[in-house]
């Protein structure tokens, strides 16, 4: 305690350490323009489920439920076959895992435990510009390049341009560096010591690799082929420049022929916006197909989302 | 024989080394580094032939037309076509992102990382902001074809544009980044130390004057970098704006008042490079070109948060 000088010193009080009420109030509007900021991205989560389950919900009272299982999907003759888009949808999301899945993880495992930081520096970069490609552009790199040099190859005879196999690689291709990234960020999460203790057993690189760094990131590793298998189903462009199918298709998971995705069949339904303005089932179905997508893309996330956490939890 | 027969001529120490070294090469790890390197080089090489197949396609229309082709307005002529219409709208679709999402955007980060306790209503909140984040930008569109175009049509756009005017377009794009821009601002003032915010405190600061005039601070180059990607990330986004009805053709602008124009019809660049895609072949010339210019932006724009970091961000 300091010396006390002439007065005695009234004894320190909560409010003397409170500040002024004017402090107080600015700092509890300050709070409450923070939260409202906060909670605009809950309301448009909000206002997402709301406006496409309103329509979707629109759509499913008008429509024939007998229409939606046909095997076609032709909005224009009120044709609905919801399982054309979903294979087509599944088909493409397929051929991209089957692309992106060997170069995605061999990329993330060569980066994390085979390049030296000089060789990182370089190359992590040139797949970041690789991830900042928009997806327009691969789209038509699909359409010009990979249809007529890959895909040709691969499939005999065929006369169409547009080909799922075309959009496939294209949208593989677009996922490549978020596997990548994803994967080696937990590759790398891995602790020091594990590899340390590998290799002072005398194990080589690659088995430390394979037994050891991949089981001990296999969540994070998991997460990352969730998490691209739900970009490719909900990517948009690639496909609808590439796969064809504008007007409408029938039912087909043949690689090498056109067919329509649940994506791309919405932006073909908003383009014809004369289609959408009228008064058909058109215009709501669109929301149907995006609350479908919405959900399956959601269930993904999620689930990648628990496996990303086991990763956080384990070190 | 032929091992035992070397290891006479060998030192002790070669010798030592090389059994602790497993023997020599093993073909099968040399096989496996040459799988990994493999697959890391077919996905660069597919960005070079990539960049090198629009490059090669587009650089004569810029050869042949000079900086007319970045001065003309959408035409049905090739050899008149030019971008002018589709950067403009893409600049003034940016400065929605811009005006639009960044103060939410940040604000959000603020409240989850500076004020808020761990509720479960503070986690329902960052679930929401993680999950959004990874809806398909498509999805983005129906919401703002649904919201800004249909429901709001009165505000967005009562004349011709019949609600798929620049507004409903800006804003759908600041909804679609809003999510980016929170996660990266909550890590950049995630990554500021405590004792930063304890030295505020201690010296009788309160929380809006630490946030303020400490943390905000010190987290701004990361919050910087993040923002500019999240502006180049929706640059490039096409899906949502043909959802809200961005025009895809020709399109003809003289609007005078600023009203007017956000009310009015408009372009973007992704926008021309679908159109063109889906045009007979005499476009594809045009198609890289454009291409080209929304690449060489992109790139810019990255280079740009890439200096940023580098020169303003600090280890702790």
């Amino acid at each position: 305690m300091a010396p006390s000088t002439g007065a005695q010193p009234r004894a320190l009080i909560v409010t003397d350490l409170r500040g002024s009420s004017a402090r107080r109030r600015r700092e509890a509007a300050v709070r409450t323009v923070f939260l409202a900021a906060a909670g605009t991205s809950v309301v448009i989560s909000l206002l997402i489920i709301v406006s496409l389950a309103g329509e979707a919900f629109n759509f499913l009272t008008r429509v024939d439920p007998a229409l939606l299982w046909e095997r076609g999907w032709f909005p224009r003759r009120d044709l609905y076959g919801v399982p054309t888009i979903v294979a087509g949808t599944l088909t493409i999301a397929g051929i991209a895992m089957l692309v992106a899945t060997p170069l995605g993880l061999g990329s993330a495992i060569y980066l994390s435990e085979y390049a030296s930081p000089r060789v990182r520096r370089t190359l992590k970069p040139a797949l970041e510009i690789l991830a900042g490609i928009p997806s327009v552009v691969l789209g038509y790199f699909a359409l010009t390049v990979i249809s007529p040099t890959l895909v040709d190859r691969v499939c005999p005879g065929i006369t169409d341009v547009f080909t799922m196999a075309a959009a496939g690689i294209g949208v593989g291709i677009l996922i490549t560096p978020l596997i990548a990234s994803v994967a080696e960020d937990a590759m790398t999460a891995v602790p020091r010591s594990l590899r340390e203790a590998s290799y002072g057993l005398g194990a080589r690189r690659r088995h430390t690799s394979i037994r050891v760094v991949v089981p001990a990131a296999v969540s994070g590793i998991v997460a990352s082929l969730i998490l691209g298998l739900s970009r490719g189903i909900g990517e948009t462009m690639v496909v609808a420049i590439a796969a064809g199918g504008l007007g409408g298709s029938l039912f087909s998971i043949n690689p090498c022929g056109p067919g329509q995705t649940m994506t791309a069949a919405m932006t073909a339904l908003a383009t014809g916006s004369d289609q959408v303005a009228g008064a058909s089932l058109a215009f709501p179905s669109l929301f149907f197909v995006g609350l479908l997508l919405f959900a399956m893309t959601l269930g993904l996330n999620l689930l990648a989302d628990r496996f990303v956490r086991r990763v956080r939890s384990g070190y | 024989m032929a091992r035992g027969g070397g290891a006479a001529e060998m030192t002790t120490t070669e010798l030592v080394r090389r059994s602790l070294a497993g023997g020599g090469v093993n073909l099968r790890s040399l096989a496996f580094e040459g799988v990994l390197t493999v697959a890391l080089l077919v996905a660069l090489g597919i960005l070079a032939w990539l960049l090198a197949v629009i490059v090669i396609g587009g650089l004569p229309v810029f050869f042949e037309r000079g900086t007319d082709f970045l001065t003309s307005d959408l035409s049905a002529n090739p050899d008149r076509a030019g971008v002018a219409q589709g950067i403009v709208g893409s600049l003034m679709l940016m400065g929605f992102v811009v005006i639009v999402s960044f103060p939410l955007g940040i604000g959000a980060a603020i409240y989850l990382e500076e004020y808020a306790r761990d509720t479960w209503g503070t986690r329902l909140i960052n679930t929401i902001v993680r999950n959004l984040a990874g809806v398909p930008s498509i999805v983005y569109g129906l919401l703002g074809l649904a919201v800004f175009v249909v429901a709001l049509r009165e505000w967005t756009g009562p004349g011709n544009a019949q609600g798929q005017s620049l507004v409903s377009g800006g804003l759908t794009m600041a909804i679609l980044v809003l999510p980016i821009v929170i996660i990266t601002a909550a890590e950049a003032l995630r990554a500021v130390p405590a004792s930063i915010r304890e030295a505020g405190f201690g010296v009788g600061a309160t929380r809006w004057e630490v946030v303020r005039s400490h943390v905000v601070p010190y987290a701004a180059p990361g919050i910087l970098t993040g923002t500019i990607l999240a502006v180049a990330r929706a640059f490039g986004e096409t899906a949502p704006l043909i959802m809200v009805g961005a025009v895809v053709g020709g399109l003809s602008t003289s609007y005078e008042g600023v009203i007017e124009t956000i009310q009015g019809r408009y372009t973007a660049l992704p926008t021309t490079v679908y159109d063109w895609a889906r045009k007979p072949a005499d476009f594809a010339a045009n198609t890289y070109a454009a291409i080209i210019v929304l690449l060489v932006v992109l790139l810019a724009v990255n280079a740009l948060a890439i200096f940023l970091r580098n020169r303003l961000e600090r280890r702790w």
